[in-house]
């Protein structure tokens, strides 16, 4: 119940401050100093939370894509070699720095989206990749051995028995993804990707605290309701798997 | 029918099947008794080839199981195992379509399959059949196991343990319901089990496995009173050996006329029953419902194995 109400207070404090940002102007000024702006107003902070979000809709799309691929191929008997090297690629992905993946990809492929889209890709392959594995290794064995004794080929268990009931662990994976990236993001605006870091670096280089936590502060806000919506999904998918008795 | 010719399993030049050759003829029940590790798990799933022989052939009816894809030949072959296996994100409906609908069968075909089948087995397709498996009790997943490993009409259905995770009472109710099933339905029937009891309940024939040999294939009778070695011997045990002969026949087998006093006891009970009776109640005779009676004196003859 508090919860509940918690998030619906998140959801319209998050849809007050990108669609009436002017009715803040008095929460924020005591922030500032030297009669500097309260709120951010050189891009909308509408236009750069909707930039900042498909940035990492696609990171995140792109890197549960190629995880959930890697891990059912090393997961088959052919692919079961590859294990250790995807293994390597995942952690240094995730261990490398986002910023230094930038500096690198910066002279590659020029300022803008490119590059922030490379970092948040590696980094978030590693969440994704792990989940899948586990939940690809620990399936009950006697569902797979009935699946195999009634005749269903290799390509009709991985669809119909093994990817369904991974699901839920999968999106487990793939919802930590989506909140690193979320913050992660926020640097991109360094090599000039249009993401809320805008509004952060802005605050930094003119010593506007107030700038500093709009930018944080949607950040925040959309990251604690896209985490409650992904546990929604993985209680629905374990629901719907099977896994839980309905309460 | 099927035929085991000269199977052998070897992994890594170790053999876990070692020649064996066995035939089953169509609609007998065949038990595979032996200790774990005997190689009746591994000479069961080489019949539907989720294990490959190294050497020897199977032949259900005319077909050689070699010739036949795999998957294919599986889809043809019912297959229960411990613990059901049942699809938990799948309805007891669609859990029991899995095969037919491999098959291509047309979807009211295959409706009308469920609810033959759910019915056959006792559960109501109006309260069941859209439940998760994770809803229904122990005894009645074990059922929806079954009753899909016969969806397809199988000629041949293979059951490892089937009945291993059920508690004792729902155990006996599922072998005998098994055995009815299968009566009816004419089914040919492999069941691995490491109960001798219930091969005995269930199994035309008993083939008792170690090591990776078979050591003796034969009607439960003959198990009894003629074991081949002193391993199935032991596997019988010998203090249980005069049960399980009387196990083998009802009633209706020693009755003889005269009266007794008493309530009359059904055709259909087992002789080892009618003993329990007897010896439980001090009696030496008791009647049976239609006329007759049945001596403790007979039953006692009848268990005297070694006379034999």
């Amino acid at each position: 119940m508090i919860a509940k109400l918690f998030l619906t207070l998140a959801a319209a404090l998050l849809a007050a401050l990108l669609f009436t940002p002017e009715s803040f102007t008095e929460v924020f000024r005591p922030l500032t100093h030297n009669n500097a702006p309260p709120i951010y107003l050189q891009t909308s902070l509408l236009r750069l939370t909707l930039s900042h979000l498909a940035l990492v809709g696609i990171a995140v799309t792109a890197s549960t894509l190629v995880a959930v691929a890697g891990g059912v191929l090393v997961t088959r008997p052919a692919g079961r070699e590859f294990l250790p090297l995807a293994r390597t690629i995942t952690s240094v992905g995730q261990t490398f720095p986002p910023v230094a993946v930038l500096a690198l990809a910066v002279p590659a492929m020029g300022f803008g989206a490119g590059p922030t889209l490379v970092a948040l890709f590696l980094y978030g392959l590693l969440p994704v990749f792990e989940n899948t594995l586990t939940a690809l290794s620990t399936l009950p064995p006697s569902v797979l051995e009935a699946a195999r004794g009634m005749g269903l080929t290799r390509r009709q268990r991985l669809w119909q028995v093994e990817l369904p009931l991974a699901l839920p662990v999968i999106l487990a994976g793939v919802r930590l993804t989506a909140v690193i990236s979320l913050a992660t993001a926020t640097i991109g605006s360094t090599v000039a990707a249009k993401t809320l870091g805008e509004v952060i670096i802005a605050g930094l280089l003119s010593a506007n605290p107030a700038f500093v936590v709009q930018g944080g502060l949607i950040t925040g806000l959309l990251a604690i309701l896209i985490y409650e919506a992904f546990q929604r999904l993985e209680s629905w998918s374990a629901h719907r798997a099977g896994l839980i008795r309905p309460q | 029918m099927i035929r085991l010719d000269h199977l052998s399993k070897l992994y890594s030049g170790r053999a876990v099947v070692e020649d064996v050759s066995l035939t089953v003829e169509t609609g007998q029940i065949a038990a595979l008794v032996g200790t774990s590790g005997s190689g009746k798990t591994t000479l069961l799933r080489m019949i539907n080839r989720l294990v490959e022989p190294t050497k020897g052939r199977v032949w259900i009816g005319d077909t050689d199981a070699a010739k036949i894809e795999p998957h294919l030949l599986r889809r043809r072959i019912g297959y229960a195992i411990q613990g059901h296996g049942l699809f938990p994100h799948r309805t007891v409906g669609e859990n029991i379509a899995i095969v037919p609908r491999l098959l291509g069968w047309r979807e009211a075909e295959i409706s009308a399959r469920i609810d033959e089948l759910m019915q056959l087995f006792d559960l109501d397709p109006a309260v069941y059949r859209d439940r998760l498996p994770h809803a229904l009790s122990g005894g009645q997943q074990q059922r929806v196991g079954v009753a899909r490993a016969l969806a397809a009409r199988p000629e041949l259905l293979l059951m490892d343990e089937p009945f291993g995770a059920l508690d004792p009472v729902i155990r006996a109710k599922a072998q005998d319901d098994l055995r009815a099933i299968q009566r009816q339905l004419g089914t040919t029937l492999v069941i691995v089990t490491h109960d001798m009891e219930e091969a005995i309940q269930l199994g035309d024939r008993i083939a008792v496995m170690d090591k990776g040999r078979l050591l003796q294939f034969a009607p439960p009778s003959e198990i009894l009173t003629a074991p081949a070695t002193p391993f199935v011997e032991a596997l019988v045990g010998a203090a249980e050996r005069p049960f399980r002969l009387l196990s083998l026949s009802t009633v209706d087998a020693l009755r003889e006329p005269g009266e007794a006093p008493g309530t009359p006891i059904n055709p259909d009970t087992s002789l080892r029953e009618a003993l329990a009776l007897c010896l439980w109640e001090g009696r030496a005779a008791l009647p049976v419902s239609g006329g007759g009676i049945v001596t403790l004196a007979a039953l006692q003859a009848r268990a005297e194995g070694a006379s034999r």
